[in-house]
């Protein structure tokens, strides 16, 4: 297996509770931020992902609500709040 | 229009801490949490040390659904090929009152929020706090699923973010030099595997660290505790020795790759991985410490960057648990004063500095500095598994004689740059 689908079938393990709209956002023209193009290889879930012409893009499904984003790209790149109440992952053992 | 006494932002150690020694004295408190259940956000490596918050929770501990009692400590220093180990046991960790324990936080804070509860303070889960009322300059009650709820006070317990603390203009932004991210899988293991593996009898633990190429010679370490039937796997890396890595690895990777090696695999082999998480870590120590409080708000626990890493001893939940605590007293003090103004929830501050948790944090002020120094995650575990490989190495031919074997590790240059590097303990 490779490490991308190990990630995935890990993910898979959590309980994710839908709900609400991507409660983290790239900002509109901050695609190529030097601090944004960090995350694909840091952020522990694997969300961010480096497409043509370095312009990173982000799924939100699978999120850890780490907040490392947050503190790498801060909120002038990322919109970035908690998904609404009851929503995201929730942890059985923590 | 909703008013209560108090609001507590997070159903985690320090918030339940909180509300559970207000509740206890008749404070009306409202506990928010945006997770399904207390716990379902929260994550811990996790190891709590009991010793210095078991007298402020005296009816708490008996029945507390704690994991295993920590009886073996270990420490590996991890080359890329080789590693060495040392472990510590004794007699003083057998015996009860135990000093710590591995602990899952789903099942403890559940468990702590209904005791909360019990004492009559108001829990609203699945309810996450978008802003933060204010009112003449100082906080008056948070925004919640769209309500305004106002109370006299409200203590921000919402984890290292602290979204509230900054709505509230008392987090400056935080920087990636003062904070790790750490990454945990729970691997369920029979009970009967974990004692074999680790030597324990009965619900006795192990804990285990590990310095070097976990981390591929950044700041951090991997971590492995033992729980009743699982193991706590994982690796905390600092963010801005991360960033600056070259060339640059990925973190899921890093994970993946540790699970591998020789002195891991072993143990959780035919394990289940039954959970992955990530969590950040406050490493900033004194200086990294947030401000503790406003006018009309107190912080607690991660949200005011309690956490401390001495290297052997990573502590966190203790501090949560105390730091709730005092925030409660201070509030009490302050419900007799009728005045939550900044001057006066500065007893909150004064409670600390008397109390174990600032005097940690001012005694090991130097710690940061200390455990980040890169030689002890590049350099010293390569030396170790090389000086150790030596002296146990036996030759086709004669083996060489020792001493040149070791003098040819511990040169002058060596010797100076460990003098200097370990002078720094003194600071300690």
């Amino acid at each position: 297996m490779t490490d991308a689908l190990d990630l995935k079938a890990k993910l898979g393990l959590d309980v994710f509770k839908t709900g609400g709209a991507p409660h983290i956002r790239i900002r509109e023209g901050q695609e190529r931020a030097p601090r944004l193009r960090r995350m694909p290889s840091l952020c522990p879930a694997g969300l961010y992902s480096e497409g043509d012409g370095g312009a990173i893009t982000l799924t939100v499904d699978g999120c850890l609500e780490c907040g490392t984003c947050r503190l790498v790209c801060g909120p002038e790149v990322l919109e970035w709040d908690y998904p609404e109440g009851g929503a995201g992952v929730q942890y059985r053992y923590g | 229009m909703e008013k209560f006494d108090v609001i507590v932002v997070g159903a985690g150690l320090a918030g339940l801490a909180a509300a559970h020694a207000l509740a206890d004295r008749g404070v009306e408190c409202l506990v928010l949490e945006r997770g399904d259940y207390p716990g379902s956000k929260n994550v811990t490596g996790g190891r709590i040390y009991v010793n210095p918050v078991r007298d402020l929770f005296p009816d708490l501990w008996p029945d507390a659904p704690l994991e295993r009692f920590i009886v073996h400590e270990g420490v590996t220093l991890m080359a890329k090929e080789r590693s060495v180990s040392f472990g510590y046991s004794g007699d003083e960790l057998r015996t009860a009152p135990h000093q710590s324990y591995s602990v899952l936080r789903a099942r403890f804070d559940r468990w702590l929020a209904e005791r909360v509860e019990e004492k009559g303070a108001m829990l609203l889960t699945k309810t996450l706090v978008t802003d933060v009322l204010r009112e003449g300059g100082r906080v008056a009650g948070v925004v919640a699923g769209g309500d305004e709820l106002r109370a006299d006070v409200v203590v921000a317990a919402d984890g290292v973010l602290s979204l509230t603390a900054e709505r509230a203009g008392l987090h400056p932004p935080l920087t990636p030099r003062e904070y790790a991210v750490g990454v945990k899988e729970v691997i369920a293991l029979p009970a009967e595997k974990i004692a074999d593996r680790f030597q324990l009898t009965g619900n006795e633990g192990a804990a285990r660290l590990f310095v070097g190429a976990a981390t591929a010679g950044l700041f951090g370490g991997g971590f492995l505790y033992t729980n009743r039937e699982s193991v706590s796997l994982g690796l905390v890396i600092g963010i801005a020795e991360f960033l600056e890595q070259d060339p640059p690895r990925d973190l899921p990777v890093l994970m993946e790759d540790f699970k591998r090696r020789p002195e891991i695999a072993p143990l959780i082999r035919d394990g289940v991985t039954v959970e992955y998480a990530a969590h950040m870590i406050p490493e900033g120590g004194f200086r990294g410490l947030q401000p503790l409080y406003g006018d009309g708000m107190l912080v607690v626990g991660d949200a005011a960057g309690f956490a401390l890493n001495l290297g052997f001893t990573v502590r966190g939940m203790e501090y949560a648990l105390a730091s709730g605590y005092y925030a409660a007293q201070a509030i009490l003090k302050a419900r007799e004063a009728g005045d939550y103004g900044a001057e006066t929830l500065a007893e909150y501050g004064r409670l600390l500095q008397e109390s174990f948790v600032l005097k940690d944090f001012q005694s090991f002020q130097a710690a940061p500095a200390f455990v980040k120094n890169p030689r002890f995650f590049g350099h010293y575990p390569e030396f170790m598994g090389r000086l150790l490989r030596d002296i146990h190495a036996v030759p086709g031919g004669p083996k060489d004689r020792l001493y040149p074997t070791l003098r040819g590790h511990l040169h002058l240059r060596e010797l100076w740059s460990m003098f200097k590097d370990f002078r720094e303990v003194t600071k300690l």
